[in-house]
């Protein structure tokens, strides 16, 4: 009876948690905006294959009765020097930019997390030491200038474009993990922890991440607009994804040469770059406002 | 001073270590640089005695050692591709991407700050409102897309705006002073070639400060708009000091002390995407060069590129350092009294 009442005020406690969370994100129209944009996004790279209207156009395909054509009601966006429809390449493009960002996000997150996590918490020591001058290293670098070097010395290749720009983000997570880290040793919390023998392991996943997890949250989701406009640089210049493959930023590059007359090429998957980043930045905006101020109180 | 000796000695650490990290990059490509270098078809004694010179086939930390050692004289090998010697390359090529940095960072800083002390101040009038989504397309949009669209735009619909190279090619280069050519035009009393100097530098240099302007706009805007309810901004009001003197003196001062902050990092984007944002505007400069040396696995040119640009990188870090000391008191003061 007791652990029924227990678990029903835990309950609630937890829907009043969502409750307000959600006030907090919805308080300003623009996350609004930017997580439907998002929705919206997400909906059409699963299933850009069944939307796009002709979704022979994605890879390898030529057909000369359509070359160069330009925006009209059959192909809205115009179709390129191969006849292909822009699009639904440009439809196609969402699912490498929103698949490279997901991978990014989800390989380096956790390694720049935890070296920074054990930096921080082995403050002052060798480990420390070692880890934060890696990470001064390599930040040293502009990132997309790194990015560029180590995808340049592999084969150019939309995975070795993610390989690449996961070199070059890491150490931004490890450095802003060991700040947090650093600041939140010294809370009796943690001591608290260390005094009754908890194991290490325990104190720093089970003490210390989840009290970081609203700027972590924060920034991988006004990270992935950023692993996207880095992604599309590199296709850009030719060290991603390789064409047919119709990445947003090979879309771009390949009709730049085709300029002005081709301009709907260009201009169309531009605007969608700028489209996606719009919203993750805006619901990364919203994202902040719902957690960010639950670090104060 | 003792600030200004330890930064210093840390940024040859960091150097060092970057050395090495881009050294090992170069060397575990798979396969064989000499005979990528070379081709396919190049006869064996060839890539033999490229290997030699390149010390290809002793261990790695001996490789480099002749590395380092070359590097301190200002030798950084020599190209793969061009068969030049890289560090002659760099300085025919650097100036061009120097000059265009520097413009592009000057118009970054100077705009960013303009705009986001504007919004700041007229907060939630439309000009605040205005500025806010201005900033928010530059943050959102990529450099190359900048670029593709004002090359659309005021190059071929307006055809206002040269959007190729640095100088037309009827035109003869001023003489080589540093290389820049709006400063050497300048220095040498030919104003007409310093004007279209600057004018080829206008399309590429706004392209590559779109981005960080935005960013800096940004943080201007918020940390002018939260302190303009601090007591002390209300406490000179009250004094009847003119509006004028209390935003230029009294409020913009601190406020742009997290701008600054941020401007090295924002710099960096700008050496970044000089590398696409070059391409398209063929700018003969130092990272077209890279771009080239990175299709074409020049490493050795690639090595000495991204080192390059990490001293340059570097010595922005120190600049904004040194700004933000002089500007904040406290870590001025501080400095003093721990001495």
């Amino acid at each position: 009876m007791e652990k029924d009442l227990y678990r029903q005020r835990e309950l609630s406690r937890i829907k009043e948690d969502i409750q307000r969370n959600v006030y907090k994100f919805t308080r300003n129209p623009l996350s609004i905006v930017g997580l439907s944009l998002v929705c919206m996004i997400i909906f059409i790279a699963t299933f850009a294959p069944y939307i796009s209207p002709h979704p022979q156009s994605a890879g390898k395909y030529v057909n000369f009765y359509e070359t160069c054509k330009p925006p009209s009601l059959a192909h809205p966006f115009g179709t390129d020097r191969f006849g292909r429809d822009v699009l639904t390449r440009t439809l196609y493009g969402y699912r490498y930019s929103l698949g490279m960002a997901a991978m990014v996000i989800s390989i380096m997150g956790p390694i720049g997390i935890v070296l920074g996590l054990i930096a921080g918490y082995y403050r002052n020591s060798w480990v420390d030491t070692v880890i934060m001058r890696a990470t001064d290293i390599f930040i040293a670098v502009p990132p997309l200038l790194l990015a560029l070097a180590v995808c340049s010395v592999l084969t150019p290749s939309i995975f070795n474009a993610m390989l690449a720009i996961c070199v070059a983000w890491w150490p931004w997570y490890a450095r802003m993990l060991y700040e947090i880290t650093c600041s939140l040793k010294n809370e009796f919390f943690v001591q608290a922890a260390e005094l009754t023998g908890a194991s290490t392991f325990h104190i720093l996943f089970r003490e210390i991440i989840p009290n970081c997890l609203a700027p972590i949250l924060t920034k991988m989701s006004l990270d992935v607009g950023w692993v996207i406009l880095i992604g599309s640089a590199l296709s850009f210049v030719g060290l991603g994804a390789q064409p047919p493959t119709p990445d947003l930023g090979t879309l771009v590059a390949d009709a730049s040469s085709y300029l002005p007359e081709l301009w709907w090429e260009a201009v169309f998957p531009a605007f969608a770059i700028m489209l996606v980043v719009l919203a993750f930045n805006l619901f990364g905006d919203g994202i902040d406002d719902m957690l960010g101020e639950e670090k104060g109180g | 001073m003792k600030f200004i000796i330890k930064r210093l000695a840390y940024s040859v650490f960091v150097l060092v270590g970057l050395s090495i990290l881009m050294f090992a990059i170069a060397r575990v490509v798979p396969g064989d640089p000499a005979r990528m270098a070379l081709g396919p078809r190049a006869p064996e004694w060839a890539v033999q005695r490229l290997r030699d010179e390149m010390h290809l086939e002793d261990p790695i930390y001996v490789q480099y050692y002749h590395w380092v050692k070359g590097a301190v004289h200002g030798d950084f090998g020599r190209s793969l591709v061009t068969r030049r010697s890289v560090a002659s390359d760099i300085k025919e090529f650097f100036p061009a991407s120097l000059e265009l940095a520097l413009y592009s960072g000057f118009f970054m800083g100077l705009m960013g700050i303009a705009l986001g002390a504007v919004s700041g101040w007229y907060k939630n009038r439309w000009i605040d409102n205005a500025v806010r989504i201005l900033s928010y397309i530059g943050i959102i949009t990529p450099s190359f897309v900048f670029a593709i669209f004002f090359v659309l735009i005021f190059g071929h619909a307006l055809q206002i705006l040269p959007t190729i190279g640095r100088i037309p090619s009827s035109l003869t280069p001023p003489p080589r002073i540093t290389g820049m050519i709006t400063f050497d035009a300048l220095v040498t009393g030919n104003l007409f070639l310093c004007l279209v100097g600057l004018k080829h530098l206008l399309l590429p240099a706004i392209s590559l400060a779109m981005g960080p302007l935005s960013q800096e706009a940004r943080i201007t805007r918020t940390t002018m708009a939260s302190n303009l309810d601090k007591d002390y901004v209300a406490a000179e009001r009250s004094s009847g000091l003119a509006e004028r003197t209390i935003m230029f003196k009294y409020l913009l001062k601190p406020s742009l002390i997290p701008t600054i902050s941020i401007y090295a990092l924002d710099f960096a984007a700008i050496i970044g995407n000089a590398f696409v944002v070059e391409l398209i505007f063929n700018w003969p400069g130092l990272s077209r060069y890279g771009m080239n040396a990175m299709l074409q696995k020049d490493l050795n040119a690639l090595v000495a590129v991204v080192m390059v640009y990490g001293i340059l990188f570097m010595v922005v870090n120190i600049i904004v350092d040194l700004v933000v000391g002089l500007l904040d008191p406290r870590i001025r003061l501080g400095e003093k009294s721990s001495e």
